[in-house]
């Protein structure tokens, strides 16, 4: 293949996954926006009010960044693992397997088409966080690389996740008991200088914790941990996951026989 | 002439350590019609598997018109269109979508693949289907949805497992010319298939696998050649009460107006009916029992499992 023929190989694969994610809105757009709303109502409005000021914000304003992120995180994460686990399930994952389309392509088109989910879901997410706080982006640079960085990680981690998934239960178990508890104790809801030093220490172990506060710095511009840091590990995780996806999608693991 | 597959000490095992292939050899020509035939687990699916990539082999050298599946899969796979024996396609898409997808990753573009995929969607009678869910259309028009979404990319060798499965007979044929048909243009197709009337009317070579093994590599001509004995259905129009006696022609008696008689290699139909003349029994119509194919195969391979078994038998 050459380069133009890669292009649209890779220029398919994503047309086809943002096809389907827009395809099943009411099962992909609608409950995060639902979530997250209910998220800015009860933690941002209801109890916030009451909570009062957090790194010496409001606490809805405190929150607002950690929401949108734990939205591009989930749906980057998800939108990949249920689509490559659907086209495992439904032996169509063949038609790419049996086609010229080099690994690495397949690799970056179902990581595109997470990306978008999880950064139009973001997108979406941030337009009606503006009903309920008030921001101005305090740093365009690094909200935007440390979303993109963030939607990437996840949308690779989704992808071998549904490489090694062999039933439908294992698309669910990492959601369920490792991204859900990384993402509320990642300093979305509080700020890690609330905790016992032991705590604290911790919470430093936590990706998303790094991930949060980056972003939280790009919008509001105050930060928990030195953002170098947000870059550094965001960027060895998604080196190391890339790796270790095209690895596994040139063995052919759990693909072919 | 440069083969359009060649297949040189293929063997799999799998990771259950069941040998699928113990060492095939195989070549098919160019413009060849080719058939292989062989019972369940004998290694049909396996052979396909490898050829398109979707198993990965052991240890031996497959090449697609030259191409090495290994060293050169890029230029191999543009060569090969498949059609497996499982659905496999999206059930959720519409059909002219998955053309279209289908060409975008042999990096064809858009409108080209619009194109053919129109062509191919009625060629195959599923254009007024284009844009429906998959999901709803029936077994047959889903096994030909396969066939166009194998030729999308016009591929040389067009390689099809079971096509006509769960197929009824009109749609079989209907497809058996279409398949014909692409043939004629110069597509290289290798078939399986468990109906060996349609390995019979359509290829004009074949192997015949079993237990990993080919037991049999020759042509259809040379293959029926073979055949020693065929049994014929004779209807008459007279009424019989007991079976006529032809000698030299074993002859049963079916019903009052119905016989069948064994003819050997070399034996003259003529004779049966001048003999049959001569007793005043007068033949209305006459058919061939089995396909002829179908007693070769089943003597092969119960030859083969007699090998087999012995072989096991004398550990």
């Amino acid at each position: 293949m050459n380069n133009s023929q890669k292009w649209i190989a890779f220029d398919t694969i994503l047309r086809r996954e943002i096809r389907r994610f827009l395809r099943i809105w009411p099962q992909t757009l609608v409950p995060p926006i639902i979530t997250i709303v209910l998220y800015f109502v009860i933690f941002g409005q209801l109890i916030g009010s009451r909570i009062g000021d957090m790194s010496g914000l409001p606490y809805i304003q405190f929150v607002a960044p950690g929401l949108i992120m734990m939205s591009v995180i989930t749906n980057s994460y998800s939108n990949v693992v249920s689509s490559f686990f659907g086209s495992k399930f439904q032996r169509n994952i063949e038609e790419l397997l049996v086609s010229p389309t080099p690994n690495w392509i397949i690799l970056l088109g179902y990581v595109a088409g997470g990306m978008s989910r999880g950064l139009g879901v973001g997108l979406i997410v941030t337009v009606l966080s503006l009903y309920f706080a008030e921001f101005s982006i305090h740093s365009l640079p690094v909200t935007i690389a440390i979303v993109l960085m963030t939607s990437l990680m996840f949308s690779l981690a989704g992808l071998i996740n549904a490489i090694f998934a062999v039933n439908f239960d294992d698309i669910s178990i990492i959601p369920t008991f490792v991204l859900t508890p990384l993402t509320y104790l990642g300093g979305v809801f509080y700020s890690i200088e609330l905790l016992d030093p032991f705590w604290s220490n911790l919470s430093m172990i936590n990706p998303v914790l790094y991930m949060v506060n980056a972003f939280r710095y790009g919008i509001i511009g105050i930060t928990d941990i030195p953002i170098v840091w947000a870059f550094l590990i965001v960027g060895l995780f998604s080196a190391l996951l890339f790796f270790l996806a095209l690895r596994l999608l040139e063995k052919g693991s759990r693909l072919r026989n | 002439m440069q083969p359009a597959l060649s297949i040189k000490n293929l063997r799999k095992t799998y990771d259950d350590q069941f040998e699928a292939l113990k060492g095939i050899d195989l070549d098919v020509a160019k413009g060849d019609f080719f058939a292989l035939l062989g019972p369940n687990g004998a290694g049909k699916s396996t052979t396909i598997g490898i050829i398109c990539s979707l198993v990965r082999k052991t240890e031996g050298l497959v090449t697609i018109f030259g191409h090495d599946i290994d060293k050169d899969f890029s230029a191999a796979k543009q060569f090969v269109g498949v059609v497996p024996q499982e659905f496999n396609f999206n059930q959720f898409e519409k059909p002219l979508d998955i053309l279209v997808a289908q060409a975008g990753y042999y990096g064809i573009k858009k409108d080209i693949a619009r194109q053919r995929a129109e062509k191919y969607l009625r060629q195959l009678g599923l254009w007024e289907r284009r844009n429906e869910i998959s999901r709803t259309l029936s077994g047959g028009m889903k096994r030909r949805l396969m066939i166009a979404r194998a030729l999308i990319h016009e591929p040389q060798l067009l390689v099809l497992d079971e096509p006509t499965a769960g197929v009824d007979i009109e749609l079989r044929r209907s497809m058996w010319e279409f398949l014909k048909q692409i043939n004629d243009q110069g597509t290289t197709i290798i078939l399986t298939t468990h109906y060996l009337e349609e390995a019979e009317s359509l290829c004009r070579n074949i192997a015949i696998i079993d237990h990993g093994t080919i037991v049999k590599n020759t042509s259809m001509k040379a293959l029926l050649k073979q055949l020693d004995r065929e049994t014929f259905i004779l209807d008459v129009r007279e009424e019989l009460s007991e079976s006529p006696k032809l000698e030299g022609y074993p002859m049963t008696l079916v019903d009052g107006h119905c016989l069948e008689v064994d003819v050997m290699k070399g034996q003259s139909i003529n004779e049966i009916f001048i003999e049959l003349n001569g007793l005043n029994i007068h033949v209305i119509s006459m058919r061939s029992k089995a396909n002829r194919l179908e007693e070769l195969f089943f003597d092969m391979v119960e030859k083969n499992l007699v090998d087999v078994d012995g072989g096991q038998n004398n550990e």
